[in-house]
């Protein structure tokens, strides 16, 4: 039986709901639940405005087909699922690819600067893996935009009031409450082992403190940092889901890492050049002679070997990012073709990304956000010279399982509260931090939409779950919180006191350096068992190394140090979840490849990676789940859903192989009338 | 990707990064108020913020004394998300993009402040809620009426999108009230961050229909009549938004309300 009332517990406080993560996933969750009057905790590492979704630059999907080119969600749902290599559960994709349009607009509605036609439409430009043009953008920093849109929703909910059952405001609560600078620490289990709310540090207070939840969303992010140097920002260490993935939470596809083709190499980051480049014109070439010294402006077209042109006809350099990834790393490392730096006589890890046969206004008005960056940060002008670039860690396909349940239709069942659920009942995962969506490799512009979508799910699945809850979470014993408080008190005592008085000890950003130097050379764009073998003994080493780590602060305000040392006990247990799924994996999907097995295998490895935490250092992985939520035992497997799409083999060098429907040229008289016929 | 990594480390000459830092235990502890100077080694293309992570790696001052590492704040590194601002060389500026080889071609000592127009949490970091708080306070968003599907939204000329799309590049990182010599503790001055929201928000025709609300915080204490036409903010805006026009254009259209409002009571 539900509870009596939704807005009030029986002690006659606010429920409320946290959502931890204020990125695009994160605030459209917020959102949905704020349209749905639940009231929200909102906690975030960092300032919302600040999140790592700022960083995205391309755009976003949707099937709006105003080029007339015969796109449609059907379309982008058949070439979502072959760039994920059929690894992808193909009803959520479904569901994302029909939303797609729609959040567009919506997007649009909230004051998004989007780039337009000449007739005052949304423009759209092409993106990796499809001919269409289907990428709406606001110049190319469209991750900006939208967060920033999102951010501004949000700040609108914070200013109304929580309303009663009868519409009346509830004096001095607000629908929405922002904890900024607040480290998301654990979740907080009853005793059945469902999600009851969450324990989390004031950053800068240090104050360690429950929040009480009727459901707890993470939309914490992606995890690019246990590889020392990303794309991704500094925060992106994913501490939040290793920490409940030791909680018993099941972490799914961790071995899929996305890395991306172009990044400027740096000593602190490698900063993304968005694929936008590409898709407006750009094209990836190295001198045909390895000892080519000549000022790239001064080599001439029969000079130049634009690779990913020749070797994939049909897409070009807009291939998916494994292939276009694995194209430069061979033509680099394997082949040695890399640029030459005339200083050294070395050809180095680089190739040209070139735009500069465009037009400049033009490119003004679409890429100045990332020409600006590469400016700054490399120094030099990309409006005249070609830019330098290599392949960096990007993102990751894998995260928290989380389910779902499939319509009649073969998509997501609106308002069912076990979309995005993790296998913790009261627990939701969404954004980059879940698995699903994008299997073995993500097409470029569909996160920021997996993000907004999967949002708009979980929303409606936690507000159904809520409701059909018995009893709120303030009216459980408040031991229950007290004893998730301690606990936490005492890891956190642990981390200052640790070593303390010893010499010889470790600093942990030193080993942090350690693991992102093995898991980057090792565990990226090709993997070798034996390798692997290497990188599993490293992590068990820095495993017994950080055990000797002296935190280098022992500050009782804003303790970074501290919190840095817990992040990197974290990131040991999720680089091991990436590392053994790798290992395990005997086969080439998406962005895993190995040489040794080069063919993808679908009889033995058409499913999804499972993996439990049991104990330091072990993982299990299993075949099989099953969890409770709401009375209803649910149970499932690795079996991936590929019943809207027939798994085949993936051929970038023809065109229209992504989609039977899709050649992207426009039709002519021919096959219109064809079609009319 | 290894090989760019071991010619990073292979380059590494034993040219030293001298940085002078401002540091401070806590907000209140003012008596712990102190320089502290790092000597780290370069490595090519180095930012401030790689600098700062040396330190975390080697918390040592150039007198031998092991230190806590500096704290600061910083999430992209790719000057888009606002977090690491900070005074360099007496400029604020983000941390990310200053690069040591502008600061210091020849070995020179690096300064780093915190912002002082901000509280001090510790060492480099600020409290800057006062800057999301005047964002609700102007109104800085479309009055949406829900995000169920309504269809697009209004269409708009490639000319205004132009104009438009430069105004909302705004990161909230606080550059410009720190370079305002009206932002001050005694001044309420909201600044120009927020001023250029509303233009932004005024511009757009569903943003529009709200003008007047959002003119009206601007029209109270602390608002746009208090810009003393300094012209610093655009001077130090990293993302180059004419700070200056919205400031006129906001001022023109308070101008307006303020002797015609009343007619359209």
């Amino acid at each position: 039986m539900a509870a009596k009332s939704t807005i009030y517990s029986e002690g006659g406080k606010v429920r409320r709901v946290v959502v931890v993560g204020g990125g695009l996933a994160g605030l459209m969750t917020v959102i949905k639940l704020c349209e749905a009057k639940v009231p929200v905790d909102l906690l975030s590492l960092v300032p919302v405005k600040r999140s790592h979704s700022v960083c995205a630059q391309g755009g976003i999907n949707a099937s709006v087909n105003t080029k007339g080119e015969g796109d449609s969600p059907q379309v982008h749902l058949e070439e979502t699922a072959y760039g994920g290599d059929f690894l992808a559960d193909q009803p959520p994709i479904k569901g994302m690819a029909e939303a797609a349009p729609g959040i567009v607009f919506m997007l649009d509605r909230m004051g998004v600067p989007f780039n337009r036609t000449p007739e005052g439409l949304l423009d759209f430009r092409r993106f990796g893996g499809t001919l269409f043009h289907r990428t709406a953008f606001a110049g190319a920093t469209t991750g900006q935009q939208l967060l920033y849109a999102l951010d501004e929703q949000v700040r609108r909910f914070e200013t109304m009031d929580v309303t009663d059952e009868h519409g009346v405001a509830i004096p001095g609560e607000k629908l929405v409450r922002k904890f900024e600078f607040w480290d998301f620490l654990s979740a907080v289990l009853d005793d059945s082992g469902t999600c009851v709310g969450c324990v989390a540090q004031d950053m800068k207070t240090m104050q360690i403190k429950s929040f009480p939840a009727d459901a707890v969303v993470l939309a914490t992010g992606g995890n690019g940092i246990i590889f020392g140097r990303a794309t991704l920002s500094v925060i992106c260490t994913g501490t939040a889901a290793a920490s409940v993935y030791q909680q018993g939470a099941c972490y799914a596809n961790g071995e899929f890492i996305q890395v991306h083709p172009t990044a400027i190499p740096g000593a602190d980051k490698l900063r993304l050049i968005s694929e936008s480049a590409r898709g407006e014109g750009g094209r990836v070439w190295v001198p045909k002679d390895k000892k080519d010294a000549r000022h790239p402006r001064e080599i001439p077209e029969k000079d130049r070997d634009y690779f990913l042109e020749r070797m994939y006809p049909g897409y070009g350099n807009l291939v998916p990012r494994d292939i276009a990834s694995r194209a430069i790393f061979k033509t680099c490392f394997h082949e040695g073709r890399g640029i030459l730096n005339s200083k050294t006589g070395k050809n180095e890890n680089e190739v040209y990304l070139d735009l500069t046969h465009k037009d400049e206004s033009f490119l003004r008005s679409k890429l100045a956000g990332i020409l600006e960056i590469y400016e700054k940060f490399a120094g030099t002008d990309p409006y005249k010279n070609p830019m330098k670039v290599f392949p960096a860690v990007h993102y990751s396909m894998g995260g928290l399982w989380v389910d779902y349940e499939k319509d009649a239709r073969g998509s997501l069942k609106t308002g069912s509260p076990r979309n995005h659920s993790t296998n913790i009942a009261g627990l939701y995962a969404v954004g980059e931090s879940d698995f699903a969506y994008h299997g073995a490799n993500r097409l470029g512009a569909n996160s920021l939409l997996s993000c907004i979508y999967g949002g708009m799910a979980t929303g409606p699945s936690v507000a159904t779950y809520r409701k059909n809850l018995e009893k709120s979470a303030l009216d459980l014993p408040r031991s229950i919180f007290e004893k998730a408080e301690k606990r936490e008190q005492e890891k956190y005592e642990g981390i200052l006191k640790m070593n303390q008085d010893k010499s010889n000890t470790e600093n942990p950003y030193r080993l942090h350096q350690e693991l992102g130097d093995t898991m980057l050379r090792d565990c990226t764009i090709e993997r070798d068992n034996k390798t692997l073998d290497k990188v599993l003994e490293k992590i068990t080493e820095l495993d017994e190394r950080a055990k000797n780590i002296k935190c280098p602060d022992d500050s009782p305000r804003t303790n970074q140090g501290a919190q840095f040392t817990r992040h990197f006990q974290n990131m040991l247990v999720l680089a091991r979840v990436v590392a053994q799924g790798a290992r395990n994996r005997d086969e080439s999907r998406g962005a895993h490849y190995k040489p040794a097995f080069e063919k993808r295998n679908d009889a033995d490895w058409m499913r999804t990676t499972l993996a439990m935490h049991k104990g330091v250092g072990k993982v299990e992985y299993v075949r099989q789940l099953s969890y409770t939520i709401g009375g209803k035992s649910i149970e499932r497997t690795d079996a991936v859903d590929v019943s809207l799409v027939a798994p085949r083999e993936r051929k970038y060098e023809q065109a229209g192989a992504a989609s039977a429907a899709a050649t992207g040229k426009l039709p002519d008289n021919k096959t219109q009338d064809a079609q009319k016929a | 990707m290894a090989d760019t990594e071991k010619s990073a480390k292979e380059a590494t000459p034993s040219r030293l990064v001298h940085l002078k830092i401002r540091r401070q235990d806590a907000a209140d502890k003012p008596d712990s108020k102190r320089w502290e100077e790092f000597k780290v080694p370069y490595l090519p293309n180095m930012n401030v913020i790689s600098a700062l992570q040396q330190v975390q790696k080697f918390p040592k001052t150039t007198d031998g004394k092991e230190v806590a590492p500096v704290c600061w704040e910083a999430v992209c590194l790719e000057e888009v998300c606002g977090a690491c601002s900070m005074v360099i060389n007496g400029r604020v500026r983000q941390a990310c993009s200053a690069l040591v080889d502008q600061l210091a071609p020849n070995g020179e000592p690096i300064t780093i402040e915190p912002m002082s127009k901000f509280p001090v949490v510790r060492d480099l970091v600020v409290d800057r809620a006062r800057m999301f708080n005047d964002l609700k306070r102007v109104k800085a968003w479309i009055d949406l009426d829900g995000t169920h599907e309504l269809g697009p939204g209004p269409r708009e000329s490639q000319e205004q999108q132009q104009e438009r799309y430069p105004l909302s590049r705004c990161m909230t990182c606080g550059c410009c009230l720190e370079a305002c010599p009206q932002v001050n503790d005694s001044s309420n001055f909201i600044g120009p961050a927020a001023i250029n929201q509303v233009r932004l928000f005024n511009m757009h025709p569903s943003g529009a229909m709200h003008k007047n609300q959002r003119l009206d915080a601007l029209m109270a204490e602390g608002g746009v009549a208090d810009c003393g036409k300094a012209q610093n903010c655009v001077e130090v805006c990293p993302k180059e938004i004419p700070l200056v026009d919205s400031i006129s254009v906001v001022a023109r259209d308070t101008t307006k309300r303020l002797l015609f409002g009343w007619l359209l009571k």
